[in-house]
This record gives C-alpha cells, sequence and structure tokens, in this order.
C-alpha cells in the first residue's frame, strides 16, 4: 500500500472512476492542462482525453447547470467549483434543480453529480475561499453533503460520491490536501457516504467532529489520556444525512458529549447533531452538550485566521468543562 | 497629456451604429394581410398554411378554455399566452421528436405540441406530480423553469451532452423572455453553448413585458438578438406576430446548429395581450389601452386567417368548428386532471433520495401509516 497526501487519494479515486466508467466527466476552471490550482486533477487530461477532461468558461452558475443538462443526456458530471465560496453563485443550481430532479421526475431521472470543493481555514487565502459553507447546503432535501478527514476516506468517498446516484457535495479540506499522509489501498474501494466513523475508541466523553476538526480532537484524546480520561472521537464524514446511530451508540457508552465543527456556531453540522441528540437521545447524557464552534462573525482576514479558528486548546477546554459538569 | 480635442476611438459611432445588423426583423406577412416576401412565402404549401394556422388556432382556444378553468377556481399558476400565438407554435414547428426542450413557465403550447399532454400541462398548473410523466414517456423535455434563465444553462449542457452523445440532427432548444435576457444565467448559457460549439437553439420570446417592466428598462440595447454577439453567437430578430417568418427562421437557426455550427439565438417580436399570470396581475397597473392597441393590430391569427381566406383555404365555420372540437379535447383533459389520484407524501419522501436517509426513511414510515388510514 502507498502512502499518499489526502489530495493524492482524491486525483487516485478520480482515476478510479474515469476508468471505471466512460460516462463520467470531469471539468471546471483550471481542471484541464493546469490540472487544478490545487493539482488535484494533475494528469487526468493527459491519460483521459479532453473529452473527458476539459476546462470551462469561468462561471460556476453555468458549470453547475451545464452539468444537469449533462446528466440529462446520460452523462456523469464531476464538476469542480474552486473555491467553496464561489458556490455562492451556483446556489440555484444546486438547490433549485439539481436536487429536485428526483423527487420532480417521480424516480425516474437522477442525477448522478458530484460537486467537488475545497474549502476551510488556515491556510491564509483571499476572502471567499476559506470558508465552512457546509450550513448553506445541508438544509436542501435531495443532497448529500460529505466531506473526509483523511486520505483513506478521501479516495473511498469520492469513488463512492461519484458512483451514488443523486447529487453530492463533496469538500475538500485545504489544510489537509498536503499536511496529511497516509496509507491507501490500490484500486477500487469505497467508504459509504451516509456513515460516521469511529476514529478512535474512548469511554468517557465522546467528540463528534467532521474535516480538520477531527485533527484537533485527536490531538485532545492524546494529550487527555496521560491523564487517563479516555475521549472517543467520532468523524462524522456525511453532514447531510447525519449518522445518528453510531453518535448514539458512542454516548450510551460515554454519557458526555461535545461537537466540534470549525464554521460559525451559527451554521455548520453542529446544530443539527446536538437537535438530534436533544430529541432523541438525551437522556443518555449527565451533562450538556458541549459545542466547540468559530464565532459567529463573517470568517476572518487572513492574518487573524489562527486566532478565529477553533483548535485543539478550544475542545479540551470545552472537554474538561463538560467532564467537570 | 497629449490634446485631448481628438478622440482616438468614436463611442458615440459605434454606439448608434451597433445593433445595426440584428434589427432587420423578417417578415412574410404584414398586419395586413399583404405578402411582403412572395418567395418566402411560396416555400409553404396550402396544407402547411392550414397547418400553422391550425395550430395558432388550437394554442388561441387552448389559452381561452384555460382562462376559463382558471376564473373557476379550476386551476393554480398559469402564464397566459394570448399573442403569443405564432411565436409559439412557429418556433414548436420547427422542433424535431428528437430534441431536448428547455421550455420557460409561458411555454406549456410548446412543451404540449413535443409531446406532453393537455392533462399534463393541466396537473403542472394544479401542482401533481403526474405532470411530469412526460419523462417516463420518453418526451425530451425539461420542466417549465421557473427560475428565469435556469434553462439556458441547462440547455448549454445538453448541447454538450448531445455533441459528446455523437446524436446526429438533435438539438436542444430553450425558450425565455425579454425580462430573461437580464439574468446572468442567460449569458452564461449562451457562452457556455458557444464555447463548446454545441448545438442549441436559443429563443427569446420579446413579449414586452416582465411582468410590469418594459422591455426598454431590460437594457439598453436595440436589440435582443445583439445579445449572442458578445459570446461569438450568431443572432436575428423575427416579426413573433408572423408565424411564416418565426418557423423559417426557426427552422434555419435549428438547421445551422444541428449542422454543428454552435448555437444561435433568435429574438421574436411578440406581445403579451393579456396579464403576466392569472394569478391577479393587472397590465393597466402599467400600460395603456393606446400602447396595445398597435400589438393588438397586429394579432397573429388576423393575419394568417385574411390570407388563407383570400386563398380559399379557411373560413369562420372551419375555425368554429375546430376551437369547439379543441375545447371539447381540453374539457376532457381537465376531467382526467381531476381524477389525478390523491397524492402521497410517502411517495415525494421515496423519491428524495435513491435510497433514503434514516431520517426520511423514518418519515416514510410515519406518512405511510397515516396515508393506509
Amino acid at each position: 500500500m502507498a502512502k499518499l497526501t489526502y489530495i493524492k487519494a482524491i486525483t487516485d479515486g478520480l482515476d478510479q472512476v474515469l476508468q471505471n466508467d466512460p460516462k463520467t466527466l470531469i471539468f471546471g476552471e483550471d481542471v484541464g492542462k493546469n490540472g487544478g490550482v490545487f493539482r488535484t486533477t494533475e494528469g487526468l487530461q493527459d491519460k483521459y482525453g479532453t473529452d473527458r477532461v476539459f476546462d470551462t468558461p469561468l462561471a460556476e452558475s453555468g458549470i453547475l447547470g451545464m452539468s444537469i443538462g449533462l446528466s440529462l443526456t446520460g452523462w456523469r458530471p464531476i464538476p469542480e467549483i474552486q473555491f467553496m465560496g464561489f458556490t455562492m453563485e451556483a446556489v440555484d443550481s444546486i438547490g433549485g434543480q439539481m436536487s429536485r430532479n428526483r423527487f420532480r421526475s417521480s424516480g425516474d431521472i437522477s442525477m448522478p453529480i458530484t460537486i467537488r470543493t475545497p474549502f476551510g481555514g488556515g491556510t491564509h487565502t483571499a476572502e471567499l475561499h476559506g470558508d465552512s459553507l457546509e450550513g448553506l447546503f445541508i438544509g436542501i432535501p435531495g443532497l448529500r453533503v460529505v466531506t473526509p478527514a483523511n486520505p483513506y476516506d478521501a479516495k473511498g468517498m469520492i469513488i463512492a460520491a461519484v458512483e451514488n446516484n443523486d447529487p453530492v457535495l463533496f469538500m475538500e479540506n485545504l489544510k489537509l490536501y498536503r499536511s496529511m499522509k497516509a496509507e491507501v489501498p490500490e484500486g477500487h474501494y469505497t467508504v459509504p457516504l451516509d456513515k460516521a466513523n469511529v476514529v478512535r475508541e474512548g469511554s468517557d466523553i465522546t467528540i463528534v467532529a467532521y474535516s480538520a476538526e477531527v485533527n484537533e480532537a485527536l490531538k485532545v484524546a492524546d494529550k487527555l489520556e496521560k491523564e487517563n480520561i479516555s475521549v472517543e472521537v467520532i468523524d462524522l464524514r456525511s453532514l447531510s444525512p447525519i449518522d445518528d446511530e453510531t453518535i448514539f451508540a458512542s454516548i450510551d457508552k460515554t454519557h458526555k458529549v461535545v461537537i466540534a465543527q470549525e464554521a460559525q456556531k451559527m451554521t455548520g453540522a453542529g446544530a443539527k447533531v446536538a437537535a438530534d441528540i436533544a430529541e432523541k437521545d438525551i437522556m443518555s447524557l449527565d451533562a450538556p452538550i458541549g459545542r466547540v464552534a468559530a464565532p459567529d462573525s463573517i470568517f476572518p482576514f487572513a492574518m487573524a485566521e489562527n486566532d478565529w479558528l477553533p483548535d485543539a486548546d478550544d475542545i479540551e477546554d470545552k472537554v474538561r468543562e463538560i467532564l467537570n459538569y | 497629456m497629449a490634446a485631448e480635442d481628438k478622440q482616438v476611438v468614436d463611442f458615440a459611432k459605434i454606439k448608434s451604429t451597433m445593433s445595426d445588423p440584428y434589427k432587420k426583423p423578417i417578415q412574410v406577412i404584414d398586419e395586413n394581410g399583404k405578402i411582403v416576401n412572395q418567395e418566402l412565402f411560396d416555400r409553404f404549401s396550402d396544407d402547411d398554411l392550414v397547418n400553422l394556422m391550425e395550430k395558432m388556432v388550437w394554442e388561441r382556444a387552448l389559452h381561452e378554455q384555460t382562462m376559463n378553468f382558471s376564473r373557476q377556481g379550476r386551476l393554480g399558476f398559469y402564464a397566459p399566452t394570448y399573442g403569443e400565438e405564432a411565436s409559439e407554435m412557429g418556433t414548436a414547428s420547427a422542433m424535431k421528436k428528437q430534441d431536448y426542450l428547455f421550455p420557460a413557465y409561458r411555454d406549456l403550447p410548446q412543451l404540449i405540441q413535443h409531446g406532453a399532454t393537455v392533462k399534463e400541462g393541466y396537473l403542472w398548473s394544479k401542482g401533481h406530480y403526474q405532470c411530469y410523466d412526460y419523462f417516463r414517456e420518453g418526451v425530451r423535455a425539461w420542466i417549465p423553469q421557473i427560475i428565469i434563465g435556469a434553462q439556458y444553462v441547462q440547455a448549454a449542457g445538453a448541447a454538450l451532452g448531445i455533441k459528446k452523445n455523437g446524436e446526429k440532427d438533435t438539438v436542444a432548444y430553450a425558450f425565455t423572455g425579454d425580462g430573461g435576457t437580464s439574468q446572468g444565467d442567460f449569458y452564461e448559457g449562451v457562452n457556455f453553448a458557444s464555447s463548446f460549439q454545441a448545438p442549441a437553439v436559443f429563443f427569446v420570446q420579446n413579449n414586452g413585458w416582465a411582468i410590469s417592466v418594459p422591455r426598454n428598462t431590460q437594457t439598453a440595447a436595440e436589440t435582443l438578438a445583439q445579445k449572442g454577439v458578445a459570446s461569438g453567437v450568431p443572432g436575428t430578430q423575427v416579426d413573433g406576430m408572423d408565424i411564416l417568418a418565426t418557423y423559417l427562421v426557426a427552422k434555419d437557426a435549428r438547421d445551422f446548429a444541428a449542422a454543428g455550427n454552435g448555437p444561435v439565438l433568435v429574438e421574436t417580436l411578440t406581445y403579451r395581450f393579456g396579464a403576466h399570470s392569472s394569478a391577479g396581475d393587472d397590465p393597466s397597473r402599467y400600460r395603456t389601452k393606446e400602447q396595445e392597441k398597435p400589438w393588438f393590430d397586429r394579432d397573429p391569427l388576423i393575419r394568417l386567417r385574411k390570407v388563407l381566406t383570400d386563398k380559399k383555404l379557411w373560413d369562420q365555420d372551419k375555425e368554429d368548428q375546430l376551437v369547439a372540437q379543441y375545447k371539447d379535447e381540453f374539457k376532457q383533459a381537465m376531467k382526467d386532471a381531476e381524477a389525478a389520484p390523491k397524492q402521497k407524501i410517502s411517495d415525494f419522501l421515496k423519491h428524495t433520495f435513491e435510497v433514503p436517509t434514516p431520517d426520511v426513511a423514518a418519515d416514510i414510515k410515519k406518512f405511510e401509516a397515516k396515508e393506509s388510514k
């Protein structure tokens, strides 16, 4: 098994789906010859040709609107939106159109579209490049929203997303692209799109996190282990739907939970997790639900990002507060 | 700085002439029923002429009967087509069965001409999921689009899909109105289709009004036909009250796109005789009878009726009989629509995802239990 970065794992997964299904198409801004501004699609145009991997004019609504027309004519589009902030230009195509088509057609027409888009703070990008905008999209019926937190999941989930017959918003974490490397199997495998993953078992408290916050949670678990505090860490992986079963199984055991996200507290997936626990499993808890999130300001100017983003220290403080409740 | 008294670029001249190539609406018969282009007129056989007249009579009868149903409270949202019969039936007549149609909400007549049923049209208005049964029946038409402009970017994608599939003599056929040309998606759709040289035919049915906002507020451009030129797409205006001209232009546009020359843009000059929708819009709030008068004189049925009557191909009895026959069909369609089964929320839930999520699955159970009572 080769050790791959998070980004190379995605490239490997895209290579698999292009190879396995001749109806798959990758397109977007700079994804062709340039291989994407982050090189996620590097080498794929050379390997599969300009008919399958190609650049488009610079217009996000056009890119996603075109994906709908391509789906209607039998193709399986994998459009890239260069940064998640740019999805703002294409909200109708996502929420007004593609997510509704199975419903409109009583199941006759599916929209097997996988929208790949990078997001996430900590890389000091220009405005509207790093924002966590999943909160805008997890409230759209008919749309799956997923985000992997490690290279193994990145490959298995991108393959599963493309093979899925519903539209999937596939969020790739910018900071993890090259900072994470792990063993990734060769060839075809999938990771389910609707299952959370217990990435570390523990018995005293559960941290539910996703994307880069999973790594922050793992740092906390490592640190507290030295004090004989046993932390269970769950990586949501899917933000819509939320895998309540895995979360409830964990809190039934630990009776305490902290939910960590990079997005502002008013948005993101954490509120839905908290609501599900409150609605369906509140009696398992012997302390309030703890939440760690960014403050409810606009995503900050780049030089202030590290002061704004929730990190391991913030999670640790909240975990101690809940443990000592 | 250098001398400021001498212009390098004569922007005033460019501005005053830039629309010139696009503002010669093609016409075959004028509003008095006079044949103004005999050569083009002679391309139509007697049967063709009668057929086109019948289609316009059909569309007007559909409009009248539908407004009746609407006044009786038997329909939901309906966008009247009164006045736009030549524009809609002329363009629709150039479409082929294999073409993908992307209509807007005022384009139910083209959708029905392409294979959907009147019953489905009524179900669409009433709000019933069986309105889209035409997908299942293999009709290559998409939904009557509510979001202005969205159909243009989707049509560009379908046109690219057609090209990639290697389908010959097939195009994507998209409609919007004058207001639609202001939407970003309008330009993105035209430009994407152009960039990929994909077979799309874009129609702008310029009926003068976007609800209450007149055409001149949408843009200072003298024509909407020229809106393609910035993206390398040829365009033309046609007299959209003249079905013969509209058909010929639509056919040329379709042939051009289908032959692999890239997309085309056609502006049909027409008029919305009635309200924007059946839901309370009152045109007297924003336009006068005097403004409307010249357009009513251009009624597309009047001019072709005169030509056909002169040629002894048409008479009022024939028209009355046809209208009565069509209206009977529409009444039957309404009865069929009203007999559609009660919709189940559990069905909606089942069609939200291919594999229901846990929350959706729980709701399916909940609603199935309710619905079985």
